[in-house]
């Protein structure tokens, strides 16, 4: 009997890129609802125009560099850029600032890089920064979380949806009753103004840890990094490098004058610690590869994100952090290259 | 029974992979029939190709040496049983390089009458290593692990090192693969004095029996006759169910805690490691008589009717095994030789059983992954690489050709055990990638000594030049020096005899 001649191995990787990006979307759904519940629609509103801007992006760079657009639309890797940027935005914020956002971080932040894969720098957060720079008054505008006990004006999808195509609220609303500061904002503004950490974590915002809201959506957000974990797609050195960086200055600082310093549970559940540790510092392609890498590279933001909170003009460092430590990742590769077996570099085991 | 002691080291990275072992290991090793014809290659083992001793038309007993070993490494080749040689001509191989080999074609009578030599010396404690040595060389034995290394060769070279540890690989890492399990669970008496020979040979009195986790019955015959024969020297060792912990180095490194040092040898650290199948065979030979001509391989996968494992004389076509395992299925579309992850496909069965055969696996069709991707570097691979490499930076090395950057990053230590290939999301086939990438180094190598070879030889030449016209000159320079000093009658003597000599060439 003949038969053809193929290449050895002759089992096939069960394992694919798609199938990686979906369960990374999959992970996100259950802080996506939360972020819905606490936030309104605005979420749902922002992930559609990211999704819809970084897809139609990905397609016009695949076809502009000679490669087919579905497979590069079918790897999902565009609609979890598109993810992240939504949760990273207010869940008001008009369409061309998302629009901004994706399209620079598909546009340049990936393809120009040479697509995925070969981007440096984390494409959703180039694109917050994007947005940040050109849009600063965008991202302040945070609705107020839905708690029983806070007066606040949720609204309509109708409502939120006016806004999202104009930029403006619908007559008769005003900005004042519906926004709040962020529990950043207030942490930072409170702490220059010279309250006490203790006075400003009684405002009923702040909530038991990292603000009302936001540490559910923290709390569901870690959910899916876990389940993550468990699955292998993500490993545990990044999310417990970032955790480490920022938890060990945070502690310091708090142990030493708990009187001005943020409280570590409130570093850790506010802002966008959650969401970086399990989903944007976990990105794999400008995140570093070994595992002792991964972790002084997690380490690298933890530090970064609280000397920012700490001591920066921004209420928040996530995105700066990634970023920076992003620029460090080939030198951390290099550097944390392991042992290969039988080569005589870190020492001789024989015995 | 001597009870089972677990590893010392640890193996980096490696996979669990579905083991496809029950199908194979449900009945005892069969007897394979002695088939119409033997087609003998006689390159069944790492070296020179053996040369044959027979002629056409003559008729040989079953263990007659057929063929010589070459001039450096290589090892003898016996007729598996009696009959006629019928021809020595090229016939399919399952080989890596090219297709077809020489073969030596016996036609059997059926008799299987073998050849008995008198003055063989059955108490091998008798012999000096030396001597037995020479003995194991006449044997034909090669490693039957896959590699097929001239186990007397191997064993020389382990002598002029300082070797202290004897590792009998009983581990069979590969999916699908299960002949030395049956081997183990059925002959152990005869591996064990295989080892006692080997340790004999080696003078040395610490040997490992090494056996995967997963073997509970090769574990406990090993076991069973260790606690009887009370020889305190040899020491079964489980070690855990991870694939590639079979591989020679990854298992010196499992057992005894040692690093093989790149581009060296687990003689380097001081340890042999030989098949369990090679030390039945070596028993076989020394206390037997009988040459290496048959070995337990196993046939297998969903492409066969009742996959078995077979002991048959090599030489033996791959469609009569199958036949043995009751034939092919509807969903045969792959026959491979060797395990599904390091194996080679071939494409025909009429290729023959020999020495390296340890499995034949019939599987329908690789499911196809997809197409492949860019690499988003997630380091699977790193973490699955059991010699610690980082295949998604060698992947980039590969593909820029950067010579440099692949050495420095360990191309040349890639085992091609293939675990990086089966976690990649991407779908990248990297070992493939690896295979190229080292083939061109090593091209690359060939082509700069044959540009230092040339380059010597053009200076040579140009200074043989130089020196042949310098003595053109000076000869010159006397000549005239002496015709001026004889002065023009001279000259003109000179003249003369040239002209007559130049006649005479004409």
């Amino acid at each position: 009997m003949e038969f053809p001649r193929r290449e050895a191995p002759y089992i096939s990787p069960e394992v694919s890129v798609q199938s990686l990006m979906l369960q990374v979307l999959a992970a996100l759904v259950p802080a996506a609802m939360a972020h819905v519940w606490f936030f309104g629609p605005g979420f749902i509103l922002n992930l559609l125009v990211a999704a819809v801007f970084a897809a139609a992006a990905e397609s016009l760079m695949l076809s502009l560099r000679s490669r087919k657009p579905e497979t590069g639309l079918t790897d999902y890797s565009a609609l979890v850029t598109a993810a992240l940027l939504a949760f990273a935005l207010p869940s008001l914020t008009p369409w061309w600032v998302t629009a901004t956002g994706a399209l620079f971080a598909i546009i340049v932040a990936k393809h120009l890089y040479g697509g995925l894969g070969f981007n440096i720098f984390n494409p959703a957060m180039a694109g917050y920064v994007v947005i940040l720079v050109a849009f600063p008054m965008h991202l302040n505008l945070w609705v107020a979380p839905r708690m029983g006990d806070l007066d606040y004006q949720q609204l309509t999808i109708l409502q939120t949806l006016y806004f999202t195509l104009t930029g403006a609220l619908p007559d008769g609303i005003a900005f004042d009753a519906i926004s709040r500061a962020t529990p950043l904002d207030v942490m930072k503004s409170g702490l220059n103004n010279a309250k006490t950490a203790a006075e400003i974590r009684a405002i009923p915002i702040m909530g038991d840890f990292g603000g009302r809201g936001w540490e559910w959506i923290g709390n569901f957000l870690a959910i899916g990094g876990f389940w993550l974990m468990i699955k292998k797609i993500i490993r545990w050195q990044i999310p417990v490098g970032v955790g480490l960086g920022l938890l060990i200055p945070a502690t310091i600082m708090y142990m030493i004058d708990p009187g001005s310093q943020a409280s570590p549970g409130f570093h850790l559940f506010g802002g966008a610690t959650i969401l970086c540790a399990f989903f944007i510092a976990t990105d794999p392609v400008s995140a570093a590869t070994s595992p002792k890498g991964r972790l002084i590279y997690g380490i690298g933001i933890g530090v970064l994100i609280f000397c920012i909170r700490r001591w920066g003009s921004y209420a928040d460092g996530v995105a700066f952090a990634v970023l920076l430590m992003n620029m460090t990742v080939p030198a951390i590769d290099y550097f944390t290259r392991p042992h290969i077996i039988g080569h005589a570099d870190k020492g001789s085991r024989h015995g | 029974m001597s009870a089972p002691t677990y590893d010392l080291g640890t193996l980096h990275g490696g996979l669990r992979l579905p083991a496809n072992k029950a199908a194979s290991t449900s009945q005892p090793i069969f007897e394979a029939p002695i088939p119409k014809q033997l087609m003998l290659p006689i390159t069944q083992h790492v070296g020179d190709p053996a040369q044959p001793v027979v002629g056409i038309g003559e008729h040989v007993l079953k263990g007659q040496l057929i063929a010589e070993p070459g001039q450096s490494l290589g090892a003898p080749i016996h007729a598996s049983s009696s009959g006629t040689v019928i021809a020595i001509e090229a016939w399919p191989v399952s080989r890596r390089n090219g297709d077809n080999a020489p073969c030596i074609v016996i036609e059997c009578d059926g008799k299987d009458e073998a050849i008995r030599s008198s003055d063989k010396q059955v108490d091998f404690t008798s012999l000096a290593p030396a001597e037995l040595l020479s003995e194991i060389l006449k044997g034909g034995i090669v490693g039957l692990g896959g590699a097929v290394f001239p186990t007397a060769q191997k064993l020389m070279q382990a002598r002029t090192c300082e070797i202290d540890h004897l590792l009998l690989n009983g581990v069979e890492c590969e999916s699908y693969i299960s002949c030395d399990d049956m081997l183990m669970r059925e002959r152990a008496g005869e591996i064990v004095s295989g080892a006692q020979i080997l340790m004999h040979a080696l003078q040395i009195s610490v040997c490992f029996i090494a056996i995967e986790s997963d073997k509970p019955d090769a574990i406990r015959a090993i076991g069973d006759v260790l606690g009887e024969i009370q020889d305190d020297r040899i020491v079964l060792k489980q070690v855990p169910t991870i694939y590639p912990s079979g591989g020679e180095d990854q298992l010196v490194q499992l057992v005894t805690n040692r690093e093989v040092p790149s581009g060296g040898l687990p003689s380097d650290v001081g340890c042999l490691v030989q098949n369990v199948g090679t030390a039945a065979a070596i028993h076989d030979w020394i206390i037997n008589d009988e040459p290496l001509i048959s070995r337990v391989t196993t046939v297998t996968g969903d492409g066969v009717v009742n996959p078995i494992n077979v002991r048959a004389r090599v030489g033996t076509t791959i469609a009569d095994l199958v036949a043995l395992a009751g034939g092919y299925t509807e969903s045969a579309k792959q026959l491979i030789v060797g395990g599904p992850m390091t194996g080679k496909s071939i494409t025909t069965d009429r290729v023959p059983l020999v020495k390296a055969t340890n499995c034949i696996l019939v599987s329908g069709e690789t499911p196809d992954p997809g197409p492949e991707m860019p690499c988003i570097r997630c380091g699977d691979c790193a973490s699955v690489c059991p010699v610690q490499l980082l295949p998604q930076q060698l992947f980039w090395y590969a593909r820029a050709d950067n010579e440099v950057k692949l050495r420095e990053f360990g191309l040349m230590d890639c085992i091609e055990c293939g675990c990086c290939d089966l976690v990649c999301p991407s779908h990248i086939p990297l070992t493939a990638d690896f295979c190229v990438a080292k083939g061109r180094i090593q091209e690359l190598e060939d082509e700069k000594a044959r540009a230092v070879r040339a380059r010597q030889r053009f200076e040579a030449r140009n200074d043989r030049l130089e020196r042949d016209k310098e003595q053109r000159d000076t000869e010159l320079s006397q000549q005239k020096e002496s015709a001026k000093q004889a002065g023009p009658s001279a000259i003109a003597e000179i003249l003369r005899r040239k002209k007559l000599e130049k006649k005479d060439k004409d």
